[in-house]
């Protein structure tokens, strides 16, 4: 697959990060990333690596779990947005897709996507032209969309999510974990939706991925969070290749598939990564 | 017709009668918990605040007049004028959305995303407070409140039905009026919540209070909106049952006879408040007549409470309650 080249122009600016839970759990320790206007940017990593946590951070829903950035700056656009609640940020052009979908289960689906243009001020006419756009992405929301959405297939739930997110006009869309429970067909379709929305609308993505073959050969760069903090990053074709992440996350391995007895050298290898 | 029918008619006129106030206050706790999924025990004391304040500005009581004569020894407690009804209902109504504004500002803004439990003992919290506060306020002896609603037998049914059946039917005037009055409530709130944008922002809300705030809906806004539209509904249901009643305490324990009515009609639909209301009202007062004196009376006491079991065992979500989404 061809990686679309991103421009040069930093859209978001994460400078090491810290976030603390309750006032004492520690869940990132010095995250920093950049994503670029117009990119694909993939943030890998296991359960309980911080990638949620990171997007949040972004968005600001960190907050209302009681969740607080310490230390470091987000800056968008050369702006600190740090202390601008959700809405300001969803007016400003960044939105996120939750973990899990959360449509709203008894608004039907075109009801879901409308909420998604309630920051806007826009006239009927170009809400209705929005609604088209998002249906040409999404032709099988069209079908559904006097269903309530909590009747909705998992798969449909995501594209819900997604196109409610995409009607609020967005620069930047904060993706996190859109594969979550879904067969491998429906991933890559709407990884596919997810690429062209980013060719063609120009929208840049920075997505947490826990399945880290598929979120490479979409992304142009990734950054592999462990344990709260960036581990490694780079173009996502150097990751691709890179024997460790080879190893760890895409289970390929020099001598094929590992045993039971490698285990121990595996964990040993594991640590110094992190 | 034979006259225990036309007894039982007149019976159940009167009971849709007392069933459409049980409505407008159940119609309080439909608008909370659909938007917050918080069980807001405090609807009852909203209804009696509301009334009090409304008959304190009518009659221009000086607020808090045995405090501040307390305090300062002074002898204050009018102000000696008179607002007319209308202004002091506008006024009211800027008092409900300023106790709208406080209850979030001070007590539910910090209880985001805690157990419903939590935020419904908050409430319980909310209806003593209020109920201190409305008795330091205004005072506690029981008030008249006339805001020149039309009261007393309706003539006119009296003379149709007597020319028809030989047996003049006794309608309150009162009730007519509050039937017209929740009904056009009702149609307005229906279209407020399914065809505007904050309505729609308000089912949504309601259903996700994560993902609504992530599309950039503002939580704040939402509830300070619904907790003013409830105080709104419990004006309404103050004004009602202030003057039929008398402005008085025990108005803050219809609260619970809407409990019943919740239960029958599902804790998230604007109709079923109604229905259930409806059907409540009827069902006591028939029930009263027909069975109440073969067992000693004060089955209107009760007998919403049974139905409402019934219907927990047989039905939980209520007549129109939205049903438990759940994909297996």
């Amino acid at each position: 697959m061809l990686d679309s080249a991103p421009s040069d122009e930093t859209l978001l600016e994460i400078n090491n990060i810290e976030v603390i839970y309750n006032h004492v759990i520690l869940v990132l320790k010095g995250v920093s990333l950049k994503v670029p206007k117009g990119g694909i940017i993939a943030l890998l990593g296991g359960n309980g690596a911080g990638k949620t946590t990171t997007l949040k951070a972004v968005s600001n829903l960190l907050k209302s779990e009681r969740g607080e950035v310490t230390k470091g700056s987000i800056m968008y656009r050369g702006e600190g947005i740090q202390d601008m609640v959700p809405s300001d940020l969803v007016k400003m052009g960044v939105i996120q897709v939750m973990e899990g979908r959360h449509c709203f289960e008894h608004l039907t689906v075109e009801e879901n996507l409308l909420t998604g243009a309630y920051t806007r001020g826009s006239g009927k006419g170009d809400i209705e032209a929005d609604l088209d756009l998002v249906y040409s992405y999404f032709p099988r929301l069209k079908d559904r969309r006097r269903s309530q959405a909590g009747y909705t297939s998992g798969g449909e739930q995501q594209m819900c999510a997604i196109g409610r997110a995409l009607m609020s006009r967005p620069e930047t869309i904060l993706l996190d974990e859109p594969s979550m429970g879904l067969a491998p067909q429906l991933v890559e379709e709407i990884f596919n939706i997810v690429k062209s929305l980013n060719e063609n609308e120009g929208a840049t993505f920075l997505l947490a991925e826990q399945n880290t073959n598929v979120a490479l050969r979409f992304a142009n760069y990734g950054y592999i969070l462990e344990n709260g903090r960036v581990v490694m990053d780079g173009p996502a074709r150097d990751l691709r290749e890179n024997p460790d992440v080879k190893e760890f996350y895409l289970g390929m391995s020099e001598e094929g598939r590992k045993s039971f007895r490698d285990v121990r050298s595996y964990r040993r290898r594991k640590r110094w990564l992190s | 017709m034979p006259d225990q029918l036309i007894f039982a008619t007149e019976v159940f006129l009167n009971g849709l009668m007392a069933g459409v106030l049980y409505a407008l206050v159940a119609l309080g706790f439909v608008l909370i918990y659909k938007a917050s999924g918080i069980f807001n025990y405090a609807q009852g004391v909203m209804a009696l605040f509301a009334a009090l304040t409304l008959v304190g500005i009518m009659k221009g009581q000086v607020p808090f007049a045995h405090l501040i004569n307390a305090v300062f020894g002074t002898h204050v407690h009018y102000f000696g004028w008179n607002v007319p009804a209308l202004v002091a209902i506008v006024l009211t109504m800027l008092v409900m959305v300023g106790l709208a504004w406080a209850v979030n500002e001070i007590v539910f803004k910090h209880l985001v995303n805690q157990e419903p439990i939590l935020l419904f003992m908050a409430t319980i919290g909310i209806a003593y407070f209020l109920e201190g506060i409305g008795d330091m306020m205004w005072g506690s002896e029981i008030k008249k409140l006339d805001v020149g609603l039309p009261q007393g037998i309706n003539l006119w049914i009296d003379n149709v039905t007597y020319n028809a059946f030989g047996y003049g039917f006794f309608i309150d005037n009162l009730d007519i009026v509050a039937t017209v009055v929740a009904a056009v409530l009702v149609f307005t709130l229906i279209v407020f919540a399914q065809y505007t944008k904050q309505g729609r922002a308000m089912r949504a809300v309601a259903d996700d209070h994560q993902a609504a705030l992530s599309v950039g809906i503002s939580l704040n806004f939402i509830w300070v909106m619904v907790w003013s539209l409830a105080g709104f509904v419990a004006l309404v249901a103050g004004i009602m049952w202030g003057t039929k009643s008398g402005v008085q305490f025990s108005l803050s324990l219809i609260a619970l006879k809407a409990l019943p009515v919740l239960m029958l009609g599902g804790f998230t639909s604007i109709p079923g408040a109604i229905v259930g209301g409806l059907i409540i009202g009827v069902g006591e007062k028939l029930f009263e007549f027909a069975i109440g004196p073969m067992v000693g009376g004060a089955t209107e006491n009760w007998f919403a409470y049974v139905l409402a079991l019934v219907f927990l065992v047989f039905r939980p979500q209520g007549l129109f309650g939205e049903k438990i989404i759940e994909r297996v």
